[in-house]
């Protein structure tokens, strides 16, 4: 029995994705898409590669979907015992250099892109980008995943400094939906997470009421419309 | 002389490796290729091979090694590039299903076992205990399947004892995606694992690499692809308990009928808080039509030649001596 690749549902979960941490006045706010490809069949539509590691630090996820969930599980329960010795809340800075560090170590064996960004009191809001070979960068910005190559230039004209949090969290939404448009491993719905000194606070844009770019059309008879049906909370976990 | 070069060559590989990474947490250790050297026990004690053999062995057994040993993955590796065909394994085709239902968990599971293009099994158990409130459906490999439900089932059992509790979907979960992802997806087992516990009801995928999902419905095997489509139209969430089930038959007879690894029967587990219903072979759509009610008849038998018995010749006289009597 010859499968194809393309049905080959035992092939490496891998998550095509487009992944996003932008800072703004006040805090961060970090955008991914939802979809999860194991070759050319989609495994999870609407999955979550937005991961909370410590109260005020979330990551984006990136590449082999086993790998970067075993290295946030990892940096979690570090996190967790670095909370306890210290006394206090960890900075963005800790969590970002403890997945650095996994990711550089371990270079041979893992293949995963992350996104650290949070919001501490010392520094304040924070993006690190720690792509594939465990280089760490603290920027402004950062992107990540397949779909992020269709998002170079468009950041390059679009991005401000000091934007206030709905310009920051609609550039976001903007930036992932356009990726999806271009990109065939990124799709499904866009997830984002504002963080600031208040708090966290989690968005969820449905793959339908995303702005329609070149030659889209519009959905109708759309799966989403099934959820109104029962209850308006799409997906509890 | 051969043996030797054998011991020098595996002592080469052996070095030439690195594999002591002081500041890596995630690299697994390698053991010593100590199971070359098991055919030297049966030398001659004065052979100063045996003495290698003791001075390893020695050295071997003071620390045990940990970790998976993937050296024998690349001889295997190297063999099959020079023509040697891998013997074959008993797959599960399959198509295994769960979704979540207003009060729980519904499992699904077709029962064919494949090796190759031969159906080995006709009527397989694919969906596994794992806990009174747990149960877990696995694709793949069958052995790997199998080892691996029964390893952390054990493994939930202890934790059970330990804490006096109920056992929760995470934790398997956990333990399951830990195990797979130590053995870097050499382990074929693709598993959908659901379970009522007290924060309610949960259904996971669990990929052979090690990562998981958690969503409402899922399906997983060869013939996910078919069962998905029947999910993604009819799914909606609060489904009653019968909805469910005929939704999961649903989707595994599309299973059945539309993959070639998927065939015979559909196996169904309802889990929801404090029971639990496992309904084997819950739908039969492929009986054996073929059998006639009389039975077979020949119309001519084997003839019989010649009938001649031999006794077996007796090498040992047994003499019964006076003595004890055997005691237990």
């Amino acid at each position: 029995m010859d499968r194809d690749a393309t049905a080959d549902v035992n092939a490496p979960h891998s998550m095509g994705t487009t992944i996003i941490g932008v800072t703004y006045n006040g805090g961060v706010i970090l955008g991914a898409d939802s979809r999860t490809s194991t070759g050319l069949y989609v495994a999870n539509r609407a999955s979550d590669k937005i991961t909370q590691l410590t109260d005020n630090v979330y990551i984006c996820r990136s590449g082999s979907a086993a790998d970067s969930q075993i290295v946030s599980d990892y940096v979690r329960y570090f996190l967790h015992q670095h909370t306890i010795q210290l006394g206090q809340p960890a900075t963005v800075k800790v969590a970002a250099n403890l997945v650095r560090l996994l990711s550089y170590n371990n270079k041979n064996m893992l293949q995963t892109g992350i996104i650290v960004g949070g919001w501490d009191k010392y520094e304040g809001g924070k993006i690190y980008g720690i792509p594939l070979g465990g280089t760490i960068l603290e920027q402004p910005f950062a992107i990540g995943g397949s779909g992020s190559s269709y998002l170079y230039g468009f950041f390059d004209q679009a991005w401000k400094e000091g934007m206030t949090k709905d310009e920051a969290e609609q550039l976001v939404v903007k930036a992932v939906s356009l990726a999806i448009a271009r990109d065939g491993a990124s799709g499904g719905v866009v997830r984002t997470v504002t963080i600031n000194n208040e708090g966290v606070t989690r968005n969820f844009y449905p793959g339908d009421q995303l702005p329609l770019w070149h030659e889209e059309v519009e959905a109708h008879n759309s799966l989403l419309d099934i959820l109104n049906a029962s209850s308006p909370e799409p997906m509890s976990t | 002389m051969q043996m030797t070069t054998i011991i020098q060559m595996s002592k080469q590989t052996v070095n030439t490796s690195k594999l002591e990474n002081p500041h890596s947490v995630l690299q697994p250790k390698i053991s010593l290729l100590f199971y070359h050297f098991s055919d030297l026990k049966f030398l001659p004690i004065v052979s100063p091979l045996h003495k290698l053999y003791l001075k390893m062995s020695n050295e071997a057994m003071d620390v045990p090694k940990t970790g998976f040993s993937f050296d024998l993955c690349r001889r295997n590796e190297m063999l099959t590039k020079k023509g040697l065909k891998s013997p074959g394994y008993l797959k599960t085709g399959t198509t295994i299903v769960g979704l979540i239902f207003e009060n729980g968990v519904i499992l699904g599971a077709d029962t064919r076992a494949t090796e190759g293009p031969i159906v080995a099994d006709k009527n397989c158990e694919k969906i596994h205990y794992m806990a009174p409130n747990i149960y877990c459906c696995g694709a793949g490999t069958a052995a790997d399947t199998e080892a691996v439900t029964d390893n952390i089932s054990s493994q939930l059992k202890l934790h059970r004892y330990h804490t006096g509790r109920e056992s929760r979907v995470v934790t398997a979960l956990t333990l399951l995606k830990s195990h797979l992802f130590r053995y870097q997806g050499h382990v074929s087992a693709a598993l959908v694992l659901g379970g009522v516990d007290v924060t309610g009801p949960h259904l996971h995928t669990i990929y052979p690499h090690g990562s998981t999902d958690t969503l409402p419905f899922a399906t997983m095997g060869s013939g996910s692809l078919a069962a998905m489509a029947i999910f993604e139209s009819e799914y909606r969430e609060g489904l009653t308990r019968d909805e469910g089930v005929n939704l999961v038959t649903k989707a595994i007879c599309s299973g059945i009928f539309n993959d070639l690894g998927s065939g015979s029967n559909v196996d169904v587990c309802v889990i929801e808080k404090g029971k639990k219903e496992y309904l084997r072979n819950h739908l039969t759509p492929n009986p054996r039509t073929y059998i006639s009610s009389k039975g077979y008849t020949f119309s001519k038998k084997t003839e019989v030649l010649l009938t001649k018995i031999t006794p077996l010749k007796e090498l040992v006289d047994v003499v019964p001596v006076g003595g004890d009597a055997m005691e237990e």
